[in-house]
């Protein structure tokens, strides 16, 4: 996709890739052919730039054909460097400016609490992200009004674009952070497909307070040259670095 | 000349509650600020519907969204310059982008604020509202129209923006007065010049017309509540008529009703103009008629711009 592009954030998309896809394939509740289902658990895209992952994981559950895929970028498409609820289908919220996916969860939340609903709302969070004030605000809201249909995933990969998270700006210690918020915490491999259903399931029995799911990853996984490579944050790979990559995860080059 | 003084904040709590009566899809948010605002009524009565975010205006923002997301109509309300300077990326990116059913009431907007001085005084507020896409900017005169704005706010789709101050205004409606969202209203009809006021400065063009009558110039006197979408119609019928404008808001000079008025004007029909507004400086503490008078927010500003106007006619 961001081959096709020219342009894009393959390296964030792939450390978030195994999560992803355990929450469209095995964890929510929806219905790809009726996106405005007002009971389906929502999915947040905080992490914005992930949005090559995004439409995959929405293409391959049907909100879109995967044909789809290739225009990502392109004029007139409906897929958006960064996500558009008004132009992509199973998008609930338009992302990109990091840090506020999470106070929009909450107002999901929230809503949801107000309708006596029981849909959980899930967040999909950057760890570059936890440098943003707005990040800690609505971790605060979250706790005080007992949002326990809230899951945040942390993509922690420890890279940002300028280098090392704790390099440019420590977000450690992280988990200790969300606790003292009021959160309950959950660390896991987040590439470990069993971990990361389990700590959802756990989420779920969590009662009166949100859940974090801190999910260690590597940027760039599954790609040799990629993997924990800043240099593919936000750049797409050429055609001899896609074939060599396509084949490392599988897929026919 | 001497009005009657009512306030805006009140008719904004009224109207809240009886929306809140009506619209159980109407959620109100506010960050710390809910006396002031008066958004305090609604949460009274309403207390399941009503969240303070605390003081993290940005957030609130964002909340707003959710809430909008999952088909609430929210009401979000600070001061002026927290609820549009503070977080305007949030209100950009979250609200304005998708397109929600979001209402920002802010109040305590302008100058008149007084005491609390240039920190929470706002002279930016319309500028950084009327440029963004899908945002509606409403600016009623005084406390019955605030009635009015905010009732027609909650049927109208997508993103609004209403600002209202804190001190009583000079009432110049009734309740009988027409309110459309984008529709200027006539307060005054006149031959030599047009005076479009927003906000409480309706009132003060409106003493200015009356001083400009001893001097023997008509001048007609234009609400325009509505900021965008502004009414070109009715603002180009006025000024090809009369010949000359004068633009007056509780606002920097620079950016707000007059620039609006002058992009309309110069691309369809160019009249000689002038504008009162705050000039392009922060204010400071002071008593809100001391600043009002220091910053140039007057009738007689207005009546002499009038003059430089019309002297300018034909030239």
């Amino acid at each position: 996709m961001t081959f096709a592009a020219g342009s894009g954030h393959p390296g964030g998309s792939l450390s978030y890739a195994d999560i992803v896809a355990a929450l469209y394939f095995k964890v929510l509740n929806h219905r790809p052919g009726q996106p405005a289902w007002e009971d389906r658990d929502r999915l947040v895209l905080s992490k914005g730039h992930a949005a090559p992952v995004y439409y995959a994981a929405l293409a391959e559950s049907g909100y879109f054909p995967v044909s789809e895929l290739v225009n990502l970028r392109k004029l007139g498409s409906m897929l958006q460097g960064h996500p558009s609820r008004s132009r992509t289908p199973g998008v609930e919220m338009s992302t990109g400016s990091l840090g506020q996916g999470l106070s929009v969860s909450n107002g999901i939340a929230l809503a949801a609490k107000l309708d006596r609903k029981d849909h959980r709302i899930y967040c999909l969070c950057g760890d570059g992200e936890m440098e943003s004030g707005q990040i800690w605000e609505a971790a605060m809201l979250a706790a005080h009004y007992k949002l326990d249909n809230v899951t945040t995933f942390v993509d922690r990969n420890r890279l940002q674009i300028d280098g090392p998270t704790e390099e440019v700006m420590s977000v450690e210690p992280l988990a200790k952070k969300w606790e003292g918020f009021g959160w309950h915490v959950i660390e896991i491999d987040g590439h470990d497909m069993r971990q990361i259903l389990d700590a959802c399931g756990a989420a779920r029995q969590v009662k009166g307070k949100p859940t974090v799911i801190i999910a260690h990853t590597v940027k760039g996984k599954g790609v040799s040259y990629m993997e924990n490579s800043i240099a593919f944050h936000g750049k797409a790979p050429n055609e001899q670095e896609l074939i060599q990559g396509l084949r490392e995860l599988g897929e026919d080059a | 000349m001497s009005r009657p003084l009512a306030s805006q904040r009140k008719e904004y709590g009224r109207a809240l509650v009886e929306i809140g009566q009506a619209r159980p899809d109407v959620v109100v948010l506010d960050a710390d600020l809910s006396t002031s605002t008066r958004t305090s009524d609604f949460a009274k009565k309403f207390p399941d519907r009503f969240f303070n975010c605390g003081i993290a205006e940005q957030n609130m923002m964002g909340t707003a969204a959710g809430l909008a997301a999952s088909g609430k109509t929210v009401f979000a309300s600070s001061f002026a310059v927290f609820a549009t300077g503070r977080c305007w990326d949030q209100v950009r990116q979250s609200i304005a982008y998708p397109k929600f059913n979001v209402k920002i009431v802010a109040s305590h907007a302008g100058i008149t604020v007084g005491g609390d001085g240039a920190s929470h005084q706002t002279a930016e507020d319309i500028a950084l509202m009327r440029t963004m896409p899908n945002m509606t900017v409403i600016v009623p005169a005084d406390a019955p129209e605030t009635y009015k704005a905010v009732k027609a706010v909650v049927d109208r789709p997508g993103p609004c923006y209403v600002r209202l101050g804190r001190v009583d205004f000079p009432v110049v409606t009734t309740a009988d007065s027409p309110f459309e969202i984008g529709k200027a209203a006539v307060m005054k009809e006149g031959e030599d010049v047009t005076l479009v006021g927003t906000g409480q400065m309706v009132a003060v063009c409106l003493d200015a017309a009356e001083e400009l009558r001893t001097r023997g110039v008509s001048a007609e006197v234009l609400n325009m509540s509505t900021i965008k979408p502004l009414d070109k119609a009715r603002l180009l019928s006025s000024t090809e008529r009369t010949g000359a404008v004068v633009t007056a808001e509780e606002h920097n000079v620079l950016t707000g009703l007059g620039s609006a008025v002058a992009t309309v004007l110069g691309e369809n029909h160019p009249v000689p103009m002038s504008c009162v507004g705050i000039p392009d400086t922060f204010g400071e503490s002071g008593e809100s008629e001391e600043l009002m008078v220091k910053y140039g927010l007057t009738s007689d500003m207005v009546v002499t711009a009038a003059e430089r106007a019309i002297r300018r006619k034909g030239k």
